[in-house]
């Protein structure tokens, strides 16, 4: 398989605290990898990295063997990178439609008919004219989901895509995400390990920075020290 | 560009209201009242260019009479200097324009956050109104036009007819130009809202990262609109050099407030609005200079405060909601 995107020795300091130590990955064509770890183990940190809202300290990032180390989130978003964040990110004036018709695209009608069909793809189709502002959070997540596929990208980077959403929701989106990874590859930054275990092929674990282990799903919730930096226990 | 009937309707309504003021006024209108009206209108197209700015791109820009004084001192430096006005407008409109580019490049590609936009834009227009007051000596002379310093420049050339420096407008010719100006640049900047830039421009406004993660390059959208923005407030700097004479009042602390104040009463996030906000409180100051008793500054001072409490949305927001709201009654 091809790499998409690879970082090689990341490193993003905050002064005297390293919240990325040296985390070197590949994320492959049509993967879904999951990026866990308990609260700060460096996931959000190193979200902010691969999408361009950080630039790190050290290491670079390659799509597709081209340095983008120092590329803007924009620039990064029109390689063919949908980015969605923990909060939804939304337009709360418009409605679900307006706001998915601004993916970038070649003309209006394209942008119309590829906002309804990434709104029908998520079940949302109905709330199309609804104003962003007034749904339910996590509808407001699948209007932000939307947004991010409506231009038909890449690869999905996903941070927390589950944060506020009930167990229904959560089950939803956990189909939701194995759907979408049969056209897309999908890198998941969450810690909730239920949503993981519905969903997880290949699992990169963050401790303190950096990664702990990188297995498959069945192997890594195996290990004992996964569970021990869960439960904040100190691990070798 | 999708323009609905919504927006073709209010640029019709805007074109008609404008050819009727500029056909109409200038036959029942005193000179004296004309000369002021036509004043009204070049600080309206002023309140308009920051009401694009600030209430659909978000940019909160303190100092937007930076850009009205620079139109204003380079019309009249050129038109002094060429002794034809017809290529003093267009260099009056494209120096504000770089200099609103070269501003905006500085601060939106150096990521300055909104307060110290603010800051930095006020700093601006108060570091020209220094030093425009500084230009008194013979020393600060462009070619033959002297700066004036605290005076300006009284002699400021009115417009003439493109390439006929002896045939100047009149007064009443001043006022129609101004009119159909704002009328047009209004269209104008309807048409920018309704174009794929300007639907981002607003985007930004609402969310920023959003619209920088759906691949927008939200500084170069920033600088666009700043840079219109600039172009607008140098064509009012234009139109105000025409009725009064450029001096550093157009840079002043109390323009660049006031700009403010007319966008915030009329309704931020309107283009109507800033307008109407314009054209009232510049009606109610100058009849309470006529009065004794007042201190027109108190005047707007209050005026201002009760208007953040009364109708915090604005003038015309408000005035939108309570209309739509006495027709739903009215519905059966």
């Amino acid at each position: 398989m091809t790499a998409l995107l690879t970082t090689e020795g990341l490193q993003m300091r905050f002064g005297g605290v390293v919240a990325v130590d040296g985390v070197s990955l590949a994320i492959n064509e049509g993967e879904l990898r999951c990026l866990i770890g308990p609260n700060g183990a460096g996931k959000s940190t190193f979200f902010k990295c691969l999408t361009g809202q950080y630039k790190p300290t050290a290491g670079r990032i390659f799509w597709r063997g081209k340095d983008i180390t120092a590329l803007d989130p924009f620039a990064i978003a029109r390689l063919g990178v949908g980015i969605k964040t923990q909060v939804p990110s939304l337009f709360d004036g418009l409605t679900a439609l307006e706001g998915v018709c601004l993916c970038r695209h070649s003309s209006e009608a394209e942008a119309k008919r590829r906002a309804m069909r990434a709104l029908e793809r998520l079940g949302i189709g109905a709330l199309a004219n609804r104003r962003v502002g007034l749904l339910a959070h996590g509808q407001r997540q699948l209007v932000e989901l939307a947004m991010v596929v409506a231009p038909e990208p890449d690869l999905i980077i996903l941070d927390e895509p589950t944060a506020g959403m009930s167990t229904e929701e959560t089950n939803r989106a956990a189909d939701l995400i194995r759907e979408l990874n049969q056209q897309h590859a999908i890198v998941v930054v969450e810690h909730d390990m239920q949503f993981i275990r519905a969903i997880a092929r290949t699992v990169t674990v963050f401790h303190q920075g950096r990664v702990l282990m990188e297995d498959s799903a069945a192997t890594v919730f195996a290990d004992p020290r996964v569970r021990d930096v869960y439960l904040g226990k100190a691990v070798a | 560009m999708t323009v609905n009937v919504r927006t073709a309707l209010q640029i019709v309504a805007a074109l008609i209201v404008a050819g009727l003021a500029a056909w109409l006024l200038p036959q029942y209108l005193e000179l004296f009242t004309l000369i002021n009206a036509t004043v009204f209108v070049s600080m309206g197209l002023l309140a308009l260019s920051l009401g694009l700015i600030w209430g659909f791109g978000g940019i909160l820009c303190f100092g937007q009479t930076a850009f009205f004084g620079i139109g204003g001192y380079t019309y009249a430096v050129a038109a002094i200097n060429f002794g034809d006005t017809t290529w003093a407008v267009p260099l009056a409109l494209l120096v504000p324009t770089a200099v609103a580019a070269a501003l905006g490049y500085l601060m939106f590609f150096g990521r300055i956050s909104d307060v110290y936009m603010g800051v930095i834009t006020l700093t601006t227009t108060l570091i020209l109104f220094k030093f425009a007051n500084s230009t008194a000596g013979d020393q600060w002379t462009i070619g033959t036009a002297p700066l004036g310093g605290f005076n300006g420049i009284p002699g400021t050339p009115p417009l003439n007819f493109p390439l006929d420096p002896s045939n100047q407008l009149a007064p009443e010719q001043v006022f129609v130009v101004a009119v159909l100006a704002l009328g047009i640049c209004y269209a104008v900047a309807k048409l920018i809202l309704r174009t794929r830039f300007g639907r981002v421009a607003v985007a930004i406004k609402e969310n920023e990262l959003r619209a920088e993660l759906l691949g927008y390059d939200v500084r170069l959208h920033k600088l666009g609109l700043f840079a219109i923005g600039g172009f607008m407030a140098g064509l009012a700097g234009i139109l105000f050099a025409n009725c009064v004479f450029v001096s550093p009042t157009m840079f002043s602390l109390s323009y660049a407030g006031q700009v403010i104040i007319w966008v915030l009463v009329g309704g931020i996030g309107t283009l109507v609005g800033p307008v109407i906000g314009c054209m009232l409180i510049q009606a109610l100051t100058t009849y309470a200079g006529t009065l004794s008793a007042i201190d027109p500054n108190l005047l707007l001072g209050v005026l201002f405060m009760l208007a953040v409490v009364v109708v915090p949305k604005g003038l015309l927001p408000t005035a939108t909601t309570i209309l739509l709201r006495l027709m739903r009654r009215g519905e059966p």
